[in-house]
C-alpha cells in the first residue's frame, strides 16, 4: 500500500512538475530569445516578466473557443488532445532519478517511440479536420516529416539498446555510470537529436506551422484553449526531448558530488536552452531539403552507426 | 487480466465494425486506429509487451499515419461519401456474412465444449523474441525482408522521375 501511494505521488508530482516547467519554459524562451538577438523581450508584468506568462493564460483562457462551421468538429475537437495525451504519457518511463519515476516497464524505448508516433495524429488530424488549404498543406507536410523523422529516431536509439542490452530505460541509465553514451554513440546522439527536434516540429524544422508561407499551418483555425494545447503542447515536447537525450545520451542522473536529481535537471536545463539556442540562430529549411536530407543523409548515418556499434560489441564480447 | 483482455477485444470488435459502417473514410480511419490500438492492448494481456509495442509504432502509429496522409491528399468530400453509398448495396454483405458466421459458429463451439484454453501469460521479453526470429524463424524472417526489399524497389521504380 505504501508503495502504490508512493509511485502515485511521484507520478503526481512529475505531471505537476511538466506542467509549471512548459510554461515556464515560454518564458524562458522568450526571454533568452530576446538576449541572443539583442533586444529586451517581455519584462513588465512582475520581476524580469515572469508572470507575463500567467498574463498570457488567463486571456487565453478567456478567449472564445470558437470552432469554425466548415470543420469537422469531433476531430477538431479531440485533436489538440491526442498531443497532450501522448506527450504527458511519454513521461511515465522516462527515469529521473534512482527511485522516481511512474513506470519500469521493459519496453520503455519502443513504448516512448510508440507514443511520439501516435502524436503524429494530432498535427495531421488538426490540419485535416480544419478543412482550410493552409491547415490541410501543414497537415500534410506534418504527416510526412514525422514519419520519415521517426524512422532514424527508432534506429539511431537501437545503438544505445544494444550497448545496455535492455529496452528498459533505467537499465540504460545504469549501463551509462562508466561512460556517457555520448562518446561512444556519438552519431546515434546526432541523428536523434535532429528527428527530435523534427518530430516535435520544432523550430527550425516547423515546417506544418511555416508562418512564412502556411499562415500558421496546422492550427490555423485554432483558438483559445484548443491552440493553447498546441501551444504547451509543442514545449512540453521540448521538455520530453530534453529528457529522453538526458537519458539515452548523457547518463541520467549520473554525475560526482551533487545529488542524482540535481543532476538530472541540470542536463535538462542545459539541453532546453540548446533548443532555444538553435531557434534563435539557426533559419528554416526548404521542405524538400528537410526530406532528403533525411532520407539520404540521416538514414545512412543511423545505419551505419548500429552497424558499426554491433561489430564492435560483437568483437569486445567474443574478445572477453 | 482477463477482464482487460475482454474489454479490449469488445473494444477492438466494435471499432473495426464501426470501420466498415463509416462513409466517411477519415473516420473509418480513426476506427481502425482504435482498433489497432486494442489489438496492441490484447498483446500485452497476454504477455507480449514486445509485439505490443510494434503494434502501435507500426501500425497505428506509421501505417495508419500513411493512410491518412493519402486520405487527406484525396481530400474526398460529402459527394464522395453518397457516391459510395449509392455503390454499397446490402447483397455485397451476403458473401462475407456466411463466412463471418462459419468462424461464429466454431467460437460459440470452442466455448461450449470447453476445449479452449486460455493463452500461457509467459512474458515474452524483446530478447526472446530476437532470439526466436534470428533463430527457429530464421528463413520466414529472410523471405519477409526479400519481399519488403522487392517493395521498395517497385515503389522506387514507380516513383522514378523519368529524366528524358
Amino acid at each position: 500500500m505504501i508503495n502504490l501511494d508512493w509511485s502515485a505521488l511521484t507520478a503526481i508530482g512529475i505531471l505537476l512538475g511538466v506542467f509549471t516547467l512548459a510554461p515556464g519554459l515560454i518564458w524562458l524562451e522568450r526571454r533568452l530569445l530576446a538576449l541572443w538577438q539583442d533586444r529586451y523581450g517581455p519584462n513588465r508584468v512582475g520581476p524580469f516578466g515572469i508572470f507575463q506568462v500567467i498574463a498570457d493564460m488567463i486571456k487565453i483562457f478567456f478567449k472564445e473557443d470558437w470552432i469554425p462551421p466548415f470543420a469537422d468538429k469531433f476531430v477538431f475537437f479531440i485533436a489538440p488532445g491526442i498531443i497532450m495525451l501522448t506527450v504527458l504519457m511519454s513521461f511515465a518511463v522516462i527515469p529521473i532519478a534512482p527511485g522516481i519515476g511512474v513506470m519500469d516497464i521493459n519496453v520503455g524505448v519502443l513504448f516512448f517511440l510508440a507514443m511520439s508516433s501516435l502524436g503524429a495524429y494530432s498535427v495531421v488530424l488538426g490540419g485535416w479536420s480544419s478543412n482550410n488549404k493552409y491547415s490541410l498543406l501543414g497537415g500534410l507536410r506534418a504527416a510526412s516529416q514525422m514519419i520519415s523523422y521517426e524512422v532514424f529516431m527508432g534506429l539511431s536509439l537501437l545503438g544505445v539498446v544494444a550497448m545496455a542490452g535492455s529496452f528498459n530505460l533505467r537499465e540504460i541509465v545504469n549501463a551509462q555510470a562508466g561512460m556517457w553514451n555520448i562518446v561512444p554513440q556519438f552519431f546515434g546522439f546526432v541523428v536523434f537529436t535532429v528527428a527530435g527536434l523534427a518530430e516535435m516540429h520544432r523550430l527550425p524544422f516547423d515546417i506544418p506551422e511555416a508562418e512564412s508561407e502556411l499562415v500558421a499551418g496546422f492550427h490555423s483555425e485554432y483558438s483559445g484553449m484548443k491552440f493553447g494545447m498546441f501551444f504547451v503542447g509543442e514545449y512540453i515536447g521540448i521538455v520530453l526531448i530534453s529528457a529522453v537525450i538526458t537519458t539515452f545520451f548523457l547518463g541520467g542522473w549520473h554525475g560526482p558530488f551533487l545529488p542524482p536529481l540535481v543532476w538530472f535537471f541540470i542536463k535538462l536545463f542545459a539541453f532546453i536552452c540548446f533548443f532555444i539556442l538553435l531557434r534563435a540562430s539557426l533559419p528554416r529549411p526548404r521542405f524538400d531539403q528537410l526530406m532528403s536530407w533525411g532520407w539520404k543523409l540521416m538514414l545512412p548515418l543511423a545505419i551505419l552507426n548500429l552497424v558499426v556499434t554491433g561489430a564492435v560489441l560483437l568483437a569486445v564480447r567474443q574478445g572477453h | 487480466m482477463a477482464i482487460i483482455f475482454y474489454i479490449s477485444s469488445a473494444v477492438a470488435v466494435l471499432s473495426t465494425v464501426m470501420v466498415i459502417t463509416r462513409m466517411n473514410a477519415v473516420h473509418a480511419l480513426l476506427y481502425l486506429i482504435v482498433s489497432l490500438l486494442s489489438v496492441a492492448v490484447i498483446f500485452f494481456t497476454l504477455g507480449a509487451p514486445f509485439i505490443g509495442a510494434l503494434e502501435v509504432i507500426i501500425y497505428a502509429g506509421a501505417i495508419m499515419v500513411l493512410f491518412v496522409f493519402v486520405m487527406m491528399m484525396l481530400n474526398m468530400g460529402k459527394k464522395a461519401a453518397e457516391l459510395e453509398s449509392s455503390w454499397v448495396n446490402p447483397r455485397m454483405y451476403v458473401g462475407p456474412a456466411i463466412l463471418a458466421a462459419i468462424l461464429g459458429i466454431e467460437l460459440v463451439y470452442m466455448l461450449a465444449s470447453g476445449s479452449n484454453r486460455a493463452a500461457g501469460f509467459e512474458m515474452v521479453g524483446p530478447k526472446a523474441v530476437g532470439i526466436g526470429l534470428y533463430s527457429s524463424y530464421l528463413v520466414g524472417l529472410e523471405l519477409a525482408g526479400m519481399l519488403l526489399l522487392a517493395g521498395l524497389v517497385g515503389a522506387f521504380h514507380l516513383g522514378r522521375r523519368d529524366e528524358d
